[in-house]
């Protein structure tokens, strides 16, 4: 039936006019938190304040209003939490009984689910993402992850055959900003659960959901200096990857610093996960149902605003439906609302920081100097905070920085290709490899292509799905280890 | 054959004459036959070819300064073709169905079987005790019969479906991590080498391994084999030459995706580590001496080159 109507309107010129003449009744998110001043370092169980007593602010990017201060952790800090977290490891946390470790994880899983209201608003309040992901992604994925690691700690004899699995340690692990909490989740929960003890570090734009779990932690009472909390930005988690007494280094961020961090532990014992960025390639068939490949594509680079690794921030379309897939794209993307990330319609809230708007700003520049010819929705945007409309690039070569570099933003880089060789020629062929889409209607190809996609996560005829089961993490440029799953626990084990 | 002066003329044996063992000795009487001495090859691409500089060193019999053999003395271009040859042979080795794959380690197996003499003799020949020679020879063809064995077996054992909480049928499998660059055990002929290709191309990945620099005629001489046992071309590509010359480039180049360093000198792990970091590349060292001992062989090295692929599949009508 949708297929008759489609092919009238497209003989009449007639379309459905979405964005115009609807609007929404403002549906703002009413459950209060308390935001403290001042939040200081969480270090051997106690929140304490910094040894240099410096503090930073952090802002709501929505209307760029500071939150709060937060302590600038520097070396000496970082020290001392290594030294609270050596000291936990030795004493109690590794010679505890797993299924007592079991039980703190799960602990900490329930007080999570317990605050989850809260914990959804102080993130959209810090990190600018509309609360309808935060509620109903970030936190749940971030309770599920605890829940899920810590049945995992008095198993693990059954994870690896015919070998005995050992805790590496005191882990060091840095985290970004676009899914504050639930990077905290997937690095602690794993860590806890086969024995190590952590010293986290977020990102310094979005540090106040890792201090609200630092009291979840305090409040299931885990040990003193299990989990320690140190905020910062890059000079703090130089410290940590520096630290002589850290044992791994666990890192989400971009490819550049990966890299950098990489070199720095060339001639250390120290083993390391690197989870990095992304330029992942979504894959339409002419076979595919079109309008649930319209929604993938909107789900794969517009959910979080485009701040996500694994983005479908590259669309393939095969030529015969390319321009039926424009269409439809462009009339969906002129649906969705831009604004305050607390109001329950908002699809796309605020870029995280005022960098990170003028790095977009800057690719959407460089993309139409480079000749690709950029198409932005027509919506208002608020007057203040960070906001990016978003915007596709048609016409875009397999040469240009916006389909080789990784934007981080709503941005989509739109190429065609004829044969399914091509396609996963054109996937294939940027440094990265961490994820990527098909959309097809043939189980045949799905398998097919991939398998021959590079890439460690694959989504077919679905986009950005994530589960505490299920593993993630990149092929070349984009990483290596895995977080998520029975094997997201081996970068926490020493085999014997 | 060569005898000139080397490109950076440290093949000093161009005036030596070969002090081969008996049999292969020159009697200098009128009837006897003069025997026929080898000429070690690289093994790049299923060719047999010697360096493209024209270079060598001049290996000695041991404890003598008498050239046993001119070994090739690999460049940083010999690799680079090396990769090249890798790299178009990848795809199609790891489309390869396990069970060929398994079988065609296992004709390794039989073919390194039957030369065992040949080999236990070119080990003796760099120095080796015949006992050792040969114990060192039935662990190379058992090591290669062992893996040959898992090739159908670790995609079972440590794959996975995966629990998810949404309607969608999620697994997650192994694949090969690509091309991987190998530098050798040094104290090693053969076992060593064996038992780190033979964990990378049983799955699915396409090596360029640096011989011993000291024990290079076993290496060269397994290609030989590899070269009669179904291997493709450019699966296995056999170098030899100075590890301190080509040890950053095996580390360093763009198109490679893992590089296993063998031994335990710090500064060598250092530079291979930090060079690895230019694409990701994945540094995996081992500093084990003793290649011969049960836990020299376990699916483990096995996973060392491989990624984990996670594909989400909705479940629905």
């Amino acid at each position: 039936m949708s297929n008759i109507t489609e092919k009238q309107g497209a003989k009449t010129g007639r379309r459905i006019k979405f964005g115009t003449d609807w609007s929404y009744a403002a549906a703002p998110e009413t459950s209060k938190i308390r935001i403290e001043p001042r939040y200081d370092l969480f270090i051997n169980g106690k929140f304490v304040p910094p040894v240099k007593g410096e503090y930073f602010d952090t802002i709501n990017p929505a209307n760029e209003k500071k939150l709060a201060e937060v302590a600038k952790g520097t070396a000496e800090d970082v020290d001392k939490a290594v030294k609270a977290a050596r000291r936990a490891y030795e004493k109690t946390w590794s010679k505890l009984a797993p299924k007592e470790r079991a039980k703190y994880i799960y602990r900490i899983a329930r007080i999570v689910q317990q605050r989850s209201r809260e914990l959804a608003v102080f993130e959209s309040t810090d990190g600018g993402k509309p609360i309808r992901e935060s509620r109903d992604v970030d936190i749940p994925l971030a309770a599920a992850h605890f829940f899920y690691y810590a049945g995992w700690a008095d198993k693990l004899d059954y994870a690896f055959p015919g070998r005995t699995a050992r805790p590496v340690g005191v882990a060091g692990q840095i985290i970004p900003w676009n899914f504050p909490l639930l990077m905290a989740a997937w690095k602690i929960a794993p860590a806890l659960a086969t024995g190590n003890t952590v010293v986290l570090k977020p990102a310094e734009t979005t540090p106040l959901t890792a201090l609200k779990l630092a009291e979840a932690i305090r409040d299931a009472d885990l040990p003193p200096g299990v989990v320690n909390i140190v905020t910062g930005a890059g000079e703090t988690g130089a410290a940590i990857v520096n630290h002589p007494d850290v044992d791994k280094i666990a890192f989400t961020g971009s490819t550049e610093v990966g890299k950098s961090i990489q070199k720095a532990l060339a001639s250390t014992n120290k083993r390391y996960t690197l989870e990095l960025g992304g330029k992942a390639a979504n894959i339409i068939f002419e076979d595919a149902t079109i309008d649930q490949a319209v929604e993938g594509i909107i789900n794969g680079i517009f959910f979080n605003q485009g701040h996500v690794c694994c983005a479908g921030s590259r669309l393939l379309v095969q030529e015969g439906v390319y321009e039926t897939v424009i269409r439809k794209l462009q009339d969906r993307m002129q649906t969705l609302i831009i604004g305050d990330p607390m109001d329950k319609n908002t699809d796309i809230g605020a870029i995280n920081s005022k960098m990170q708007l003028e790095k977009i700003e800057q690719y959407l520049k460089i993309g139409q100097d480079e000749g690709a010819q950029l198409w932005q929705t027509s919506c208002e945007l608020p007057s203040g905070g960070y906001f990016c409309r978003p915007s596709l690039f048609l016409n875009a070569s397999q040469s240009h920085r916006i389909v080789q570099e990784e934007i981080f933003g709503p941005v989509v880089a739109i190429q065609t290709f004829r044969t399914p060789a091509e396609a996963v020629e054109k996937a294939n062929n940027t440094p990265y490899g961490l994820s990527g889409g098909v959309w097809t209607d043939k189980g045949s190809k799905i398998f097919k292509i991939t398998s021959k996609i590079r890439a460690g996560v694959i989504w077919a005829n679905t986009y950005n799905k994530f589960d505490p089961t299920s593993p993630f993490g990149g092929y070349k440029e984009s990483g290596m280890g895995r977080e998520g799953g029975l094997h997201g626990l081996r970068p926490y084990v020493e085999l014997n | 054959m060569r005898n000139g002066k080397t490109r950076n003329g440290n093949g000093n044996g161009a005036a030596t004459h070969t002090r081969a063992p008996a049999r292969l000795r020159a009697q200098h009487h009128p009837t006897a036959r003069l025997p026929i001495t080898k000429t070690y090859k690289v093994f790049i691409g299923g060719k047999f070819v010697r360096s493209e500089s024209g270079r060598y060193y001049a290996l000695k019999h041991p404890g003598s300064d008498q050239t046993l053999a001119n070994v090739c003395q690999c460049t940083r271009k010999d690799f680079r073709d090396s990769v090249v040859a890798a790299r178009n042979a990848q795809g199609t080795w790891a489309g390869a169905s396990a069970y060929n794959r398994g079988q065609i380690l296992y004709r390794i197996a039989e073919m390194l079987e039957g030369r065992d003499e040949q080999f236990v003799a070119e080990m003796v020949q760099q120095g080796i005790a015949q006992a050792a020679a040969q114990l060192e020879l039935i662990a190379s063809i058992d090591r290669l019969t062992y893996y040959a064995g898992w090739a159908d077996k670790y995609q079972q054992v440590f794959s996975s479906v995966n629990p998810v909480a949404s309607s969608h049928f999620n697994f997650s499998i192994l694949e090969p991590v690509g091309v991987v660059s190998i530098l050798c055990p040094p104290q090693s002929a053969l076992l060593g080498m064996i038992s780190t290709i033979a964990p990378s191309i049983v799955g699915g990945n396409t090596v360029v391994a640096l011989a011993p620099r000291d024990l290079p005629l076993s290496a060269a001489t397994f290609a030989e084999v590899l070269a009669t046992s179904d291997v493709p071309a450019g699966v296995v590509n056999i170098l030899t030459g100075e590890r301190s010359e080509l040890l950053e480039q095996f580390a360093s180049h763009m198109d490679v995706n893992a590089v296993i360093y063998c031994g335990d000198d710090e500064a060598e792990r250092g530079a291979v580590r930090a060079k690895s970091s230019l694409n990701v590349k994945r540094a995996i060292s081992y500093d084990r001496k003793d290649w011969l001992t049960d836990d020299a062989q376990n699916p483990y090295f096995i996973l060392d080159t491989q990624e984990v692929k996670t594909t989400w599949h909705p479940i629905g009508i």
